[in-house]
């Protein structure tokens, strides 16, 4: 199997003002194509700033870390951006859809900044809608979807490049329990289907989706969690 | 790479979303650019009536006029305010010999004159001067004649009066043949001369016009009745205009005695004479479109200020975007396509105001305001400019925003 993803004893120090913080301490993590990996942690654990590492809005302080074949470790802010557009597909918390804009727009946006000319793009977006069963919402705003259908156009947005790892940054945390689990059969499916998939979270049950959990405490990964966490 | 339509288009997006801020941003450089339009059109069309004026007073024509001499050597003889011109400086310059280039002369003196004709009373300008007027001034008659020299020669008391001097003073009938008095002086009206077509100013119109020696005799308050107020020169053509100006100044350079330096008299042509009025009046232009210009600072002042509050309340949405791709000079030209657009919009309408206003003022003032095609482009250019110059501070901060911060502000 291939590597889509290759860490290798990431760092990353923060200094605010007189107080150095390292958030990341030496994080080693190999994730192969089709992998489903969840990364599991308490608040302040560094689970946030291995998140920003990973889908590349940030760069590590110290080693490497090699996405899809391509040391991204010390790239510029420009190529950094390329990457993100080209490579990763995420899906946030808070959904981050563009409120002024219909569903379609939203989903379209990535291929926008790809320069995809906009017939491909309507294309595109329509069939990655249709995916997530929300062909009918197609010019729907934001605010005039559910929860649950608004995270579904933002994993919709997040298969439109057809990208190379699909990060989740705690993608059910605003969701009800139906809504929760209507975007994690989602995910199991794209799974299946073969889509790489990285997700953090803090809840167990979520995490229990994925094929391969890791858990962060104080910068580190560990594959068994430590004390009463929040893991079983 | 997007493409500028996608971008024109989440530009006006984004504005369209806060109408009503981007309404009023626009209202700084709207009202600058039509308050710098209109008074550069008044401007310009003041310009524009002084010249017309000028060139009706005839073609080719060189002014001679009295001047009190600006060296230090003190006061000349005859002093005060007595005329340097005399009807013999006329006579010279009307000499071919000396001036070969000068077709025709007038020297004209002038009073304030109370008239009056069986009908009514008026008071107007009266002119003493010679048959070349007429072809001087380049004037024609409604009705009647103009003096000969024979009558100048006699010093016949017939009088040509202007249009407008004719409707005042008989209200029914021809004019001509009918007695009126100047100054308590009996003169028989000869002719009514027709409209000088002057849009301004009447005063071509509101005239009486004599023989130079009948007004010296009957109606001058001057002590020396040889003195002229100014001399009329026409020029043969205009090729030799300059020509017939410096033969003008020689002549009388030496017929007075006096160096250039020192000269009691200044000559102008309708070209220094336009030059002359329009440097006044661009000077006052340029004063009230710098005080306009002021309103076009401060209205691109208003659109940095509101796209830096913008790029604050979107940094939700700038982290959104740079997370999906957008790299920091996308992010950059996104506000400055934004930033530019209130600018051109607020010009648009500011110069859609400044025609408005232009329609409205005319009337008003009776006061042409000419508005160019060139200014109006400098216009649209300018607030472009001024638009996207107010955005460069904004997107900066914009495109610098790290996408990881923009997207953890909540």
């Amino acid at each position: 199997m291939t590597h889509m993803l290759k860490m290798t004893g990431v760092r990353k120090t923060y200094s605010t003002g007189v107080v150095q913080v390292d958030a990341l301490r030496g994080i080693n993590l190999d994730v192969l194509a089709g992998d489903y990996v969840a990364i599991m942690g308490p608040s302040g654990s560094g689970k946030s700033t291995l998140m920003h590492i990973i889908g590349c809005l940030d760069v590590p302080t110290a080693g490497t870390y090699e996405l899809d074949g391509t040391d991204v470790s010390s790239m510029t802010e420009k190529e950094l951006a390329e990457v993100r557009n080209q490579k990763i597909g995420f899906v946030f918390q808070a959904f981050n859809l563009l409120s002024s804009l219909s569903a379609l727009r939203n989903v379209e946006l990535p291929l926008v900044y790809a320069g995809t000319p906009a017939a491909e793009r309507r294309e595109r977006a329509m069939a990655a809608l249709t995916k997530v069963g929300l062909a009918d919402r197609v010019q729907h705003r934001p605010g005039e979807l559910s929860g649950g259908q608004q995270q579904r156009v933002s994993v919709a947005r997040a298969l439109v490049t057809d990208p190379a790892l699909i990060l989740a940054d705690e993608p059910t945390g605003n969701l009800d329990s139906h809504s929760t689990a209507e975007i994690l059969d989602l995910f199991d499916e794209l799974n299946a289907a073969g889509r790489t998939i990285v997700m953090i979270t803090h809840e167990a049950d979520v995490a229990a989706h994925a094929t391969s959990p890791w858990h962060i405490y104080d910068g580190q990964l560990r594959d068994e969690p430590i004390g009463a966490g929040a893991a079983k | 790479m997007m493409d500028w339509a996608e971008t024109v288009r989440t530009a006006i997006a984004a504005l369209n979303a806060r109408r009503m801020r981007s309404l009023l941003t626009m209202l700084g450089i709207l009202i600058g650019i039509a308050a710098v339009m209109l008074t550069v059109g008044l401007g310009q069309g003041a310009q524009a009536q002084i010249t017309e004026q000028i060139n009706s007073l005839g073609s080719n024509l060189i002014i001679v006029t009295p001047s009190q001499t600006t060296s230090s050597g003190g006061f000349r003889g005859g002093g005060g305010s007595a005329s340097t011109l005399t009807t013999q400086d006329a006579a010279l310059l009307a000499n071919t010999a000396v001036a070969p280039d000068v077709a025709a002369v007038a020297p004209t003196s002038s009073v304030s004159g109370s008239l009056q004709s069986s009908d009514s009373t008026w008071t107007s300008t009266v002119v003493g001067t010679v048959p070349d007027w007429q072809s001087v001034r380049a004037r024609t008659l409604a009705s009647g004649r103009f003096f000969t020299q024979s009558e100048v020669d006699s010093s016949a008391a017939v009088a040509v009066i202007g249009s407008e001097t004719a409707t005042e003073l008989f209200t029914t009938g021809s004019p001509i043949g009918q007695t009126i008095t100047i100054n308590g002086q009996s003169f028989t009206i000869i002719g009514v001369l027709d409209s000088a077509g002057s849009s301004l100013s009447t005063d071509e119109d509101d005239t009486v016009v004599v023989p130079i020696t009948t007004y010296a005799a009957q109606l001058s308050t001057s002590d020396n009745t040889n003195s002229v107020s100014s001399i009329y020169v026409e020029g043969r053509d205009a090729d030799s205009l300059s020509a017939a100006y410096q033969e003008v100044k020689t002549a009388l350079l030496t017929a007075h005695q006096v160096t250039s330096d020192d000269a009691d008299f200044s000559v102008s042509t309708q070209a220094s004479l336009v030059e002359t009025a329009t440097s006044v009046t661009g000077v006052l232009t340029l004063l009230l479109g710098g005080v306009a210009a002021i309103s076009l600072l401060v209205g691109g002042i208003g659109v940095m200020n509101i796209m830096l509050v913008s790029v604050s309340e979107r940094v939700r949405e700038i982290g959104l975007r740079k997370a999906l791709g957008a790299t920091p000079s996308v992010i950059r030209r996104q506000f400055l396509v934004e930033a530019g657009i209130l600018g051109m919009l607020g010009g648009l309408i500011g110069i859609a105001l400044g025609f408005i206003g232009a329609a409205i003022l005319t009337p008003v003032l009776g006061m042409t305001v000419l508005i160019s095609a060139p200014a109006t482009m400098i216009a649209l250019v300018v607030s472009l400019g001024i638009g996207i110059g107010a955005g460069v501070y904004p997107a900066s901060r914009a495109a610098k925003l790290a996408p990881i911060d923009a997207l953890r502000s909540e």
